[in-house]
């Protein structure tokens, strides 16, 4: 049996020494869709950042594998290189960096890591036109600055035109579908069900079974005060859309 | 953080390139300023009678405020007294220089340039810039002299223009800096020794970029180097200067003038790439930059632009600025001005409205990473007369570390209630959500820096010429760069 493409074993996370992360266990495997849910401030987003190595985080324990590597030995650009891809929930503007230049230096920086010839943008441009058109994207977009004076939902949009761009094999997306009106929450979810595939594996952070609707999940997992709680199917989240988060955390205090 | 803390330290112990000496005889005078000296230097040049008595004025002005130690103390700088008696005033290459031929030119002074990037040799010219070289206190030759010859154009150095078209020189010389000016702008009247001097005649549309290449390579000698620059009415010119120098444990003083004037509907663009060497890593060593640079858009409808690119040297002390004159007539200063280590620059403008319905913009980045303190000192002033004037400042500083500064002085004087006035100014500093997202896009640390810096400094960049922009984001990158290959 090969090993999961990732692993996370009892980790612990602080940040300010305050505990945030305490104790999950989780197991992906390439080819899966898993969606995490949960209250805010359960811990989401600090597990989406820690996994893609955002260094204000302190591990006080467990560990992560990335295909049976220490993921947490990693620094950011290291993880990237290793297939790791986060969308973030607030994408970051880089005033007079062009989408396209930005791009393509990203798609360079990852080829020269793992010891490719670099892509000229003769080679880049077919590739990034068609991830447009997939994404129903304006061209336009791509001369301006990165995120700069884009909606909330352009941003979002433009985070999976990257996942698109640079074929991670693990993406985490934190929370792409806020902020998206319906026609919006449609293209993107057709962007990222494309990206579905045996080699890669998707974790979506959500807090609406809406997008559930369009990307159905392999695995649910609902994420309170630290800890997962529950996992199960596609069905845990119709079931959380009608109970709220409030009989899970019984069922911890229970457990 | 830890990994943001190390792509920036190595930043901050970037290598100069530049810092290499050339064996080449060279012929110095004997340390020390006097009258005598002032004499020897206008000799030396076999100056007509005019240029030796604007010197000596110079000359006894610059030493009556040395007396009176009135150098300059108001700018956010810090240095020792510097010893005017202990410095060369005067240094060339033994060899004659050779203006109008390359078999003449000592080859160890043309593998010099070829080591900076300038080629002068015929074949592997830049296509479409002439080069003028200054090395030390000369200029040792000038490239494309023939073809501008054609189009009218006079593009020669400085000391060539005396002996060639004094008429010109006695014209405009101090006609924009006068000699009592300031201490370094006198003291520069008093004993500079080359530079370029540039001629567009009426109508004529420069066909090429003009440039000269400052180069320092003589030990505790200071440079002093004058360039004039004339477009006459309707003319055009772009013209670009580069400098850079050997990595000297010694401060070495660069004390130049420039002065543009700008006929009717004339248009001068002038950009610099400032690299001398900026000291070690503790702040031990580098040039002093002190420098006059102003222009006058004499006529209506004239516009005089500078864009500069300041990476180098110890200390930065310079104020690009445009007497608008002319009514309509447009001024612009677009500055990058990085400092590193303990690099220190205080850097702006002036904006002097007199005509009617004149324009000026101002667009400056500052950058400060390791110990480096950056000072944006500027000021727009609005005169009786210029009904209508209009200014744009915009000043952003951008933060690498904890340990550096930057600061901001605009000045500004209206009397003339026409005026329009728009002024803004950010600080940020390099986030860590800014470095985050770049490195999780698989962009190394220290490249995540030069892209974020490269970005801060588009508009600035989109000013220079096509063939130095790329060069000068290079440049900023190298300047960014960690000594690990
Ligand atoms: N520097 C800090 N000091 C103290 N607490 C912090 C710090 N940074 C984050 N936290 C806390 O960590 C908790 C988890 O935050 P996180 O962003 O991971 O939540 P989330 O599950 O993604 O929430 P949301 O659904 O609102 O996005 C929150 O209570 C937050 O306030
Ligand atoms: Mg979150």
């Amino acid at each position: 049996m090969k090993s999961p493409l990732l692993e996370i074993r009892n980790l612990h996370v602080s940040v300010d020494r305050h505990q945030i992360l305490k104790g999950i266990d989780l197991q992906v495997n390439a080819g899966e869709v898993h969606s995490i849910m949960g209250p805010n401030g359960s811990g989401k987003s600090t597990l989406a950042q820690v996994l893609s190595r955002r260094d204000a985080y302190e591990v006080n324990s467990g560990e992560a594998l990335l295909n049976g590597e220490d993921l947490l030995a990693m620094k950011p650009e290291e993880a990237a290189w290793a297939g790791v891809f986060l969308a973030f929930q607030y994408p970051v503007e880089v005033p007079g960096i062009s989408n396209a230049y930005f791009l393509r230096t990203a798609v360079n920086a990852m080829r020269k890591a793992r010891g490719l010839e670099e892509m000229s943008a003769m080679e880049f441009l077919p590739m990034f036109r068609e991830k447009l058109r997939l994404l129903e994207m304006d061209d336009k977009l791509m001369n301006r600055s990165v995120n700069e004076g884009f909606s909330g939902g352009e941003k979002k949009r433009n985070e999976i035109l990257q996942m698109a761009v640079l074929e991670p094999k693990l993406a985490i997306l934190d929370e792409t579908d806020s902020g998206l009106d319906i026609d919006a929450l449609r293209v993107v979810a057709k962007g990222i069900n494309a990206m579905r595939g045996p080699e890669r594996a998707i974790v979506v952070v959500t807090h609406y079974q809406r997008l559930l609707d369009y990307i159905v999940p392999d695995f649910v997992h609902v994420l309170v005060d630290g800890r997962i709680v529950r996992s199960g199917g596609p069905e845990l989240a119709r079931e959380l859309e009608e109970t709220g988060y409030g009989s899970m955390e019984a069922s911890t205090s229970a457990a | 953080m830890s990994s943001n803390v190390n792509a920036i330290r190595k930043l901050a112990e970037r290598e100069y390139k530049w810092g290499f000496v050339s064996e080449i005889e060279s012929e110095s005078v004997p340390k020390g300023l006097n009258e005598e000296m002032v004499r020897l230097i206008s000799a030396k040049k076999h100056e007509p009678e005019f240029m030796l008595e604007w010197r000596l004025k110079a000359y006894r002005h610059w030493a009556s405020l040395e007396r009176a130690s009135a150098e300059p103390k108001w700018a956010n700088i810090r240095y020792g007294p510097i010893d005017y008696q202990n410095m060369v005033y005067y240094s060339a290459p033994k060899q004659k220089p050779a203006l109008e031929s390359l078999e003449l030119l000592d080859p160890e002074i043309l593998a010099t340039y070829q080591k900076l990037g300038i080629p002068l040799d015929e074949q592997k010219r830049l296509a479409g810039v002439a080069v003028d070289a200054v090395f030390d206190s000369v200029s040792v030759v000038t490239t494309f002299k023939e073809k501008l010859r054609e189009a009218g154009v006079i593009f020669c150095s400085f000391s060539e223009a005396v002996q060639q078209h004094p008429e010109l020189v006695r014209k405009y010389l101090g006609s924009v800096v006068p000699y009592t000016d300031n201490f370094f702008a006198a003291l520069n009247a008093a004993v500079f020794s080359d530079g370029s001097f540039v001629y567009v005649p009426r109508d004529v549309h420069c066909p090429m970029e003009l440039s000269t290449y400052f180069r320092i390579n003589a030990a505790e000698t200071g440079q002093f180097e004058r360039t004039l620059i004339v477009a006459d009415a309707s003319a055009y010119v772009s013209y670009l200067e580069g400098c850079t120098a050997p990595i000297r444990d010694q401060n070495q003083l660069h004390a130049a003038v420039v002065e543009l004037v700008a006929l009717d509907d004339a248009q001068i663009k002038y950009s610099t790439v400032q690299n001398w060497y900026p000291g070690d890593r503790e702040g031990k060593g580098g040039i002093y930059n002190f420098v006059t640079k102003r222009g006058k858009c004499e006529g209506v409808n004239s516009k005089i632009s500078w864009t500069q690119v300041e990476t180098g040297s110890a200390i930065t002390w310079k104020y690009p600025s445009c007497i608008l004159r002319g009514d309509n007539s447009v001024g612009e200063f677009y500055s990058v001005a990085l400092t590193n280590n303990y690099q220190q620059a205080d850097t702006g403008t002036k904006m002097i409205h007199i005509g009617k319905n004149t324009k000026s913009t101002i667009v400056t980045k500052g950058i400060s990473a390791g110990h480096g303190q950056n000072t944006y000192r500027g000021q727009v002033k609005i005169m009786k007369g210029a009904v209508g004037a209009r200014n744009y400042t915009q000043c952003d500083s951008l933060l690498i570390g904890d340990k550096c500064g930057a600061h901001t002085f605009p000045y500004i004087e209206v009397r003339n209630s026409s005026a329009k006035m728009e002024h803004e100014a950010s600080t940020s500093k390099i986030g860590e959500d800014q470095m985050f997202y770049l490195r999780q896009r698989g962009i190394k640390g220290e490249d995540a820096i030069s892209m974020i810096v490269n970005g801060f400094c588009k508009r600035v960049f989109r000013e220079l010429p096509m063939e130095f922009a790329v060069e000068a984001q290079k440049l900023l990158s190298v300047s960014l760069e960690g000594s690990v290959g």
